[in-house]
């Protein structure tokens, strides 16, 4: 299926599709089967191997589950539209490409350039084609991969906020997000008696699935107070759907005999070869541990995680602009229907704000509609607005307090990859001068590893006494070298 | 007993079987590598460059290369994205992987 990078893949007959998708999580398949619908021709690609990013990720066929519903919340949205993405595949209206990670997206056609916002001094206009570079299959076997297309809608999700502290690269210890993946693909527990940490209203889908599957959660451990939704009543009950959702999370806790404690973390992980106890403290409003608190909590697992980071890589690579998002990621500038800064680039989903699946589908279908030069609908307006308004109540309720780096002794690990200590992050800013996360890399290698900072990129901000700053990688994923070896020039 | 397959029910295709440093383990059709190792009671299959220090998944989504593993020789392999073959050699990276190419 894969062609030569040279040769951009036809996807349908004359080889251009009007829209490409980056991602067919929530988002991106709501918007490619509305696009497909509206008339559109529409390529989507995607990095798993089945459709559902990772909210609706399930097990292969070869599993048998009966019931993966069992394991998600709204499923149904997703079986109907994964339906009609297999239909409109037999109709050769979307041209689905599973197991393709797309690593850079760059301007092409008549006036395509590469300046930063797609127009070239003394040229008119902006880039009218676009050209997304992919690398498709699993090792040994990748192949590159292209595909052209006049409009492009990156739907590229998220990935999970990590705070350090000491004991966290011991096995056992994994991110929530990882824990509620391995089981919702592979149908695996990390462990018997799994602790649930960190922040965010995640945690609490993650123990609801974790001790459905057979695990025991001691308790999930929640740094925020939830006591800050309060300011956040209107946003509350224009989503009563919301409330009726945490109402059914908090049941399943309590059926579960899994205890809720609110502005308390994890402060350590204790054990040698694996995970064997953490040690749990109180915190205070700004999330520094308070003296006296601490106690251990015995567990084989810990799933930890403070929400999620807009994965923007393709996006700011384009350059499109970047917000601060409450929560304290970066996030995209998106206009009403879901355009970027850059035109003919458009996005959906956690990369305009951290908002759940709801609200990543609702976006998809209002890009779908601005792609196509469709009117969306008020309800649909409406919906996104209303959900929007919720995701930033969660998003200011669950942003880490300054004081978390209280729990970060110097000599607990923070850049995971590379293996930099806190101790040496503080004496690059303290000591040596650096003032971003930037400088802390050059000067002592934390983010320069194999995650590119994914990881420790929030830690390092804070540690540099910065805001954390958009994500900036050439590359989204590893290339092999003879991939960009046999790149045609005009690419370059 | 609640487990994960008594939560989605149903049964698996055939079995098939991969080896672990030698170790023969279980695996079921559409399972990562890293899915099958957690299945075997197995949380850790790389040591760090620096420290030597064990590592397994941690993200399970192929953001934080924590995961990295020898399959058929291959060094470097995320096994929370990389699904299992019948009969697939997996070993324990040591740092890089590559102390074959050490000078």
């Amino acid at each position: 299926m894969p062609t030569s990078p040279s040769e951009p893949l036809a996807p349908a007959a004359g080889g251009l599709v009007d829209l490409a998708v980056v991602g067919a999580g929530p988002a991106g398949l709501a918007a490619a089967v509305t696009a497909a619908r509206l008339g559109l021709r529409v390529a989507l690609l995607d990095a798993g191997d089945r459709p559902g990013g990772q909210f609706y990720r399930h097990p292969a066929p070869g599993l048998g589950a009966a019931r993966p519903e069992a394991l998600h919340h709204g499923w149904a949205a997703f079986a109907t539209r994964e339906a009609a993405l297999r239909a409109h595949e037999s109709a050769g209206r979307i041209t689905y490409l599973p197991l393709h990670h797309v690593w850079a997206v760059v301007p092409a056609g008549p006036t395509g350039t590469t300046g930063p916002t797609g127009t070239r001094p003394g040229e008119a206009g902006p880039a009218t084609e676009w050209i997304l570079h992919a690398v498709a299959g699993h090792a040994p076997e990748e192949e590159a991969a292209a595909v052209t297309a006049r409009a492009v809608l990156i739907a590229t999700g998220a990935y999970e906020r990590q705070l350090p502290f000491p004991g966290w690269t011991l096995p056992g210890v994994v991110g929530a997000g990882g824990a509620q993946a391995m089981l919702k693909s592979g149908l695996v527990l990390p462990g018997r008696r799994v602790l649930v940490a960190g922040s965010g209203p995640l945690l609490l889908a993650v123990a609801g699935s974790l001790a459905a599957a057979g695990a025991t959660v001691p308790a999930v451990v929640e740094a925020a107070a939830y006591t800050a939704y309060a300011g956040q009543v209107p946003a509350l009950l224009r989503n009563p759907g919301k409330l009726v959702e945490a109402a059914g999370y908090g049941g399943a806790l309590a059926r579960h005999h899994v205890r809720l404690l609110t502005r308390h973390a994890v402060t350590e992980a204790h054990g040698t070869d694996r995970v064997e106890a953490v040690t749990v403290a109180r915190l205070d409003r700004d999330w520094r541990p308070l003296p006296g608190t601490a106690r251990r909590i015995p567990c084989d697992a810990l799933a930890v995680g403070h929400g999620l980071v807009p994965q923007l890589e393709l996006a700011t690579g384009l350059g499109c602009e970047t917000r601060p998002s409450p929560d304290g990621t970066v996030a995209l500038v998106l206009d009403a229907e879901q355009r970027t800064s850059v035109p003919g680039i458009w996005s959906a989903g956690e990369t305009g704000g951290i908002g759940g699946a709801q609200l990543a589908m609702a976006e998809g279908e209002l890009a779908a509609h601005s792609v196509a030069g469709a009117p969306p609908g008020a309800r649909l307006v409406r919906r996104r607005a209303r959900l929007r308004a919720f995701a930033d109540a969660m998003a200011a309720a669950h942003r880490p307090g300054e004081g978390w780096t209280g729990w970060l002794r110097d000599d607990a690990v923070v850049c995971r990859c590379e293996e930099v200590p806190a101790g040496r992050i503080r004496e690059a800013a303290d000591d040596l001068g650096a003032r971003d996360a930037r400088t802390v890399k050059l000067l002592t290698r934390a983010g320069m590893g194999w995650c590119q900072g994914r990881m420790c990129g929030p830690a390092v901000a804070a540690l540099a006494g910065e805001e954390p700053a958009p994500d900036r990688r050439p590359l989204s994923c590893p290339v092999p070298l003879r991939h960009l070896a046999e790149l045609p020039p005009a690419t370059h | 007993m609640r487990s994960p397959r008594s939560l989605v029910g149903g049964s698996p295709a055939a079995a098939h079987e991969i080896t672990f440093d030698g170790r023969e383990l279980p695996a079921l059709p559409g399972q990562s590598i890293a899915a099958v190792l957690w299945g075997a009671g197995i949380l850790a299959w790389r040591t760090t460059r620096e420290g030597g220090a064990p590592r397994g998944a941690f993200c399970g989504i192929g953001s934080c290369y924590d995961c990295l593993v020898t399959v058929n020789g291959r060094p470097n392999q995320r096994a929370c994205l990389v699904p299992a073959r019948p009969g697939d050699s997996v070993t324990t990276q040591e740092g890089t992987g590559r102390a074959d190419l050490a000078v």
